[in-house]
């Protein structure tokens, strides 16, 4: 059984439909990328697999994460859900972290809950090793001085470290991320799209990006969903899809794409 | 080819507090498109506002067309407005929602007392960046995001400014919509001098064929397009150039 399976979402505010009949399966492990341009409903997608949906929205279809009906599912049972099998990192860490709370509690609070969860509280000083050790997982600098700063006091990068760290913290089996390096400069995100690269792989998580940056799902993605106006027009392995693509909406990404590549010239 | 902008040895400094530019000199010739490329910190912003006399270098300075650009000489800065207009990031801010399509194309052109007939000369800025000419009487709201950044444009142009800057004005569009705004910036390099400032190096590449690298409040390095893709001599160029994500072929 897939570790996510979505069979035909539809979501819809007052009458209007967002997403129509949506389908898409992620075993464990694997990496899948959505793709879609504002409006496409992809944010919307990841918000109903974690039973985010704002009260407005009303979804229809199946979706069923960890062998878990998520569509209906009262609060409690969706709480358990986002605290072990999945987590999400969103595009602006600034507006993610809180701003009053020094980034060790912060990190500290899932840690502590997943603990809980699991039956074997940790005690202040397990508590502060298991922060520290993720931190250092997530390759800040000086994680001891991190512990103790706000938000503001680190660069844009760290912060969406710090919310990779948090995300991490659960143990999800599945991360959905969330535009979580549009926000950040082009150095910056060849850093963090290899961490998140390499903490999928170590921990075995499976990955749902979601972007509208072609080239980017194509560093990060092994399969491809590409989303336009609430439904999906293509969808494959992110190689074929990207150099063969068959629906002409997809053509014209990708051609897009290209022009922007190719004027950067040859690769240096 | 004549020089339209000169800037020597600028630097800019906030009073008491930390140096945001230093030492950056550059030079825009009448018809070129130049790029000036920086990340968040690189100081790209603040020498735009430079360019646009929103602020006086701290040191340094700005000569436009052989003139000294003056922010506090209000004669100077009346005729420097007509020469030099901007397209700012966000069409969705930068276009008064209260005002018809019209009245926001042709502010510049009332603001500035341009003499002529106005009606004919939105008419014609509104054709030129490839959008309808009748629709004066609508409003922001009825328009996409690519279609409010060519109304943007519009009022841009509709003065003929001979110095159009750009800052990060494709970086909030949609891929698909941000190759037809770069695909018109080019097509608009043609006929008049662009200044395109942006952190995406791809959408610099397509657009500009000069271009700047800013790191940290100064140049590291400076020229041809083609040659800084083809041999970055600079680290940081390097580095910002292999950290762009390919298309896989």
């Amino acid at each position: 059984m897939s570790l996510l399976s979505v069979d035909d979402l539809t979501l819809k505010l007052d009458g209007k439909v967002l997403v129509s009949n949506l389908s898409l399966a992620l075993e464990a492990g694997a990496r899948l990328g959505l793709i879609g341009e504002s409006g496409s409903g992809k944010s919307l997608t990841a918000m109903a697999v974690t039973g985010l949906l704002p009260g407005n929205i009303r979804p229809s279809g199946s979706i069923v994460l960890g062998g878990q009906q998520v569509i209906g599912a009262p609060e409690s049972t969706l709480n358990r859900l986002r605290g072990t099998r999945v987590a999400v990192v969103f595009q602006e860490p600034l507006t993610a972290l809180d701003p009053l709370m020094r980034v060790g509690r912060q990190v500290a609070e899932p840690l502590r809950r997943r603990a809980l969860r699991d039956g074997n509280p940790l005690s202040g000083t397990q508590v502060q090793a298991a922060v520290l050790a993720l931190l250092h997982d997530v390759a800040l600098p000086d994680p001891e001085r991190i512990l103790g700063a706000y938000p503001h006091e680190l660069s844009g990068g760290q912060r969406q470290r710090v919310a990779i760290a948090m995300a991490l913290a659960c143990r999800p089996d599945l991360l959905i991320a969330d535009e979580p390096t549009t926000a950040l400069d082009v150095t910056t995100q060849a850093d963090i799209l290899a961490l998140l690269d390499r903490l999928v792989r170590d921990r075995g998580m499976a990955l749902l990006f979601i972007s509208h940056d072609l080239p980017v799902v194509a560093r990060i993605a092994q399969e491809v969903v590409v989303l336009r106006q609430g439904e999906a027009v293509e969808r494959g392995p992110v190689h074929a899809v990207f150099t063969h693509p068959a629906h002409d909406y997809t053509k014209g990404l990708v051609s897009a794409a290209h022009a922007f590549d190719s004027a950067l010239g040859g690769r240096p | 080819m004549s020089v339209m902008v000169e800037a020597k040895r600028l630097g800019f400094a906030y009073p008491g507090g930390k140096t945001v530019l230093e030492d950056v000199s550059l030079t825009i010739t009448a018809g070129q498109s130049l790029g000036i490329v920086g990340e968040s910190g690189s100081g790209k912003t603040t020498l735009l506002r430079l360019l646009l006399g929103l602020i006086r270098p701290s040191q340094g300075e700005i000569r436009f067309k052989g003139e000294r650009l003056e922010p506090r000489d209000g004669g100077f800065m009346r005729r420097y407005r007509a020469q030099v207009q901007v397209v700012f990031q966000d069409p969705y801010s930068s276009l008064d929602p209260r005002q018809k399509i019209s009245a926001i194309v042709s502010e510049p052109l009332r603001s500035l007392a341009i003499a002529g007939d106005h009606g004919q000369m939105v008419t014609t800025a509104l054709a030129s960046v490839g959008l309808q000419t009748d629709i004066g009487n609508r409003y922001p709201h009825e328009f996409s995001g690519g279609q409010r950044q060519r109304i943007a444009i519009a009022r841009a142009i509709v003065a003929r400014p001979d110095l159009l800057l750009a800052d990060e004005a494709v970086s909030a569009l949609d891929l698909s919509t941000r190759i037809r705004i770069v695909e018109l910036f080019k097509s608009l390099s043609q006929e008049m001098t662009l200044a395109f400032v942006s952190h995406d190096l791809g959408a610099v590449a397509a657009v500009c064929s000069q271009i700047v690298i800013l790191e940290k409040g100064r140049i590291v390095e400076a020229g041809a397009t083609g040659d800084i893709l083809a041999r970055p001599s600079h680290p940081y160029t390097q580095r910002l150039l292999a950290s762009v994500p390919r298309m896989p072929r």
